[in-house]
């Protein structure tokens, strides 16, 4: 029991990275998001054609080919990354380009009438986008935000291919070394399923405070 | 005679197949209220877009407080308008939905503030000041925290009317600013805009379906009727003595549905 509880750490040590990714990589992911989400929607055809080339080439090819990209080929550019750092960029890029879409549809979402009040009041394009419509399109993306923070999260297994010691990687670890093979991984089957929960909470606690006010009941 | 504050002349618009304005030519003189009535359809409420830049023109030009509104002038040419003249044209024009179009996100106060302090560089202390004269002004000083959702229609069309107000234009847009509320509450609006006429010398045009309003309240009425202004004159001379046939059978149908003229 005693060696089994030093195999926890180990695990739990793994969580730790997992975890760490999934932060990292949130953030990256929500940074492109509304970049490439923005540029599609903009006025020029330039920042539309980088947009949407974004969107297509990193929704069209697999997470894992985009990773060994990262990490085994962009230092034959002379571009060394650590395995973490590898990690958080495949991740971040690659669900980016999955939020950018649902900022894009979000911002769509606000009706015209709004775009309308701005001209209206004579806000700027950016001014209007920036007091008008994206605090109102935030509460349309958060649910789906939800989703691809959770995808992310499940996505992090990856980096286990590139030596990083992610929940993943240590359940192998453990597996080969105890010869286990239900323990380990049903600790990281209930330790992903915890951390997709707290995701979930975390965003529907954002989405009620958000929503305050909106519906002219809950003040 | 003073200059006319707005020219339109000769404007043309379509959507699709559909011509809604048709070398639509009128002019609005400084203080002047204008009641612009008409089937549905027939382009009244596309001028007021037309003037506040929520549409463009198809052909035409327009002159607003002695500017071209669409058009640059350069060397005698007449140039299409960039987004920057536009937006300095529209600091002269103020415009009223029919369906409020608040920002549900943002307060009461906030509503009215924003324009002024993003658009004008109104500091904040100064920008909620004017705003509670104006709440106070159009009856919800009491409601400036408020949030919209909490708001009659009656309650937010007043609203709006305050944020439109906040940015001080010459000319006010009122796009059926009735229509879309419950009969009871019409009345409060339509006092606030009545007290507006009263105490400034703002020109406003307003295009309703209130037939008793328009006659109290407007100055100058104009019938349109297929993307034209079909028949023209004072309130009486137009609700009591139409001349043109199409102006006295609107008329007619919309007694027998039931509106004071």
């Amino acid at each position: 029991m005693t060696q089994w509880s030093g195999y926890l750490g180990l695990i739990l040590q793994g969580a730790l990275v997992t975890i760490e990714l999934t932060l990292m990589g949130s953030v990256l992911a929500l940074i492109m998001a509304f970049l490439a989400g923005m540029g599609r929607v903009s006025r020029f055809f330039i920042i539309r054609a980088l947009a949407t080339t974004y969107i297509e080439f990193f929704r069209g090819t697999s997470i894992f080919v985009q990773l060994f990209w990262a990490y085994f080929v962009l230092p034959f550019a002379g571009l060394s990354l650590t395995p973490l750092q590898a990690g958080v960029l495949a991740l971040g890029l690659n669900v980016g380009a999955y939020a950018a879409e649902v900022v894009r549809g979000a911002i769509l979402s606000v009706g015209r009438e709004q775009y309308e009040a701005c001209t209206a009041l004579n806000l700027g394009r950016w001014q209007g986008m920036r007091h008008v419509i994206l605090p109102q399109a935030l509460l349309v993306m958060l649910p789906t935000f939800g989703n691809n923070a959770i995808e992310l999260l499940k996505a992090t297994s990856v980096v286990s291919l590139i030596s990083l010691a992610d929940l993943t990687f240590q359940a192998q670890v453990v597996r080969s070394q105890t010869g286990s093979t239900l323990m380990p991984f049903l600790s990281v089957l209930v330790i992903y399923f915890a951390l997709a929960l707290v995701i979930s909470w975390g965003i529907r606690t954002l989405e009620r405070r958000m929503a305050r006010g909106l519906d002219g009941v809950r003040v | 005679m003073p200059a006319p504050i707005i020219k339109v002349d000769a404007i043309s618009k379509s959507f699709g197949a559909f011509k809604v304005l048709d070398g639509l030519s009128m002019q609005v003189m400084p203080g002047e209220k204008l009641a612009l009535i008409g089937p549905s359809g027939s382009g009244k409420t596309t001028i007021l877009r037309i003037l506040m830049t929520l549409e463009k023109i198809d052909g035409g030009h327009i002159q607003v407080d002695g500017e071209q509104l669409y058009h640059l002038e350069r060397n005698g040419q007449l140039l299409p308008a960039d987004e920057r003249h536009l937006a300095r044209m529209r600091q002269k024009i103020g415009m009223v939905f029919q369906l409020f179009n608040l920002f549900p996100h943002k307060c009461v106060m906030d509503n009215v503030t924003l324009a002024p302090m993003l658009t004008k560089g109104v500091a904040r202390a100064a920008a909620e000041k004017r705003a509670m004269e104006l709440l106070d002004m159009v009856g919800l000083a009491d409601k400036a925290k408020a949030m919209p959702a909490q708001l009659s229609g009656g309650q937010k069309q007043r609203v709006a009317i305050a944020r439109a107000l906040a940015l001080s234009p010459k000319i006010m847009l009122f796009d059926e600013v009735t229509s879309a509320l419950d009969p009871e509450l019409v009345e409060e609006v339509l006092n606030v805009m009545r007290k507006l006429a009263a105490e400034t010398d703002m020109t406003m045009l307003l295009v309703t379906h209130e037939m008793g309003f328009a006659h109290d309240f407007a100055d100058r009425v104009l019938f349109f009727d297929r993307g034209r202004i079909v028949e023209e004159g004072k309130p009486d001379e137009i609700f009591r003595h139409p001349k043109q046939e199409r102006t006295q059978s609107f008329l007619k149908k919309i007694i027998a549905a039931g509106h004071r003229v």
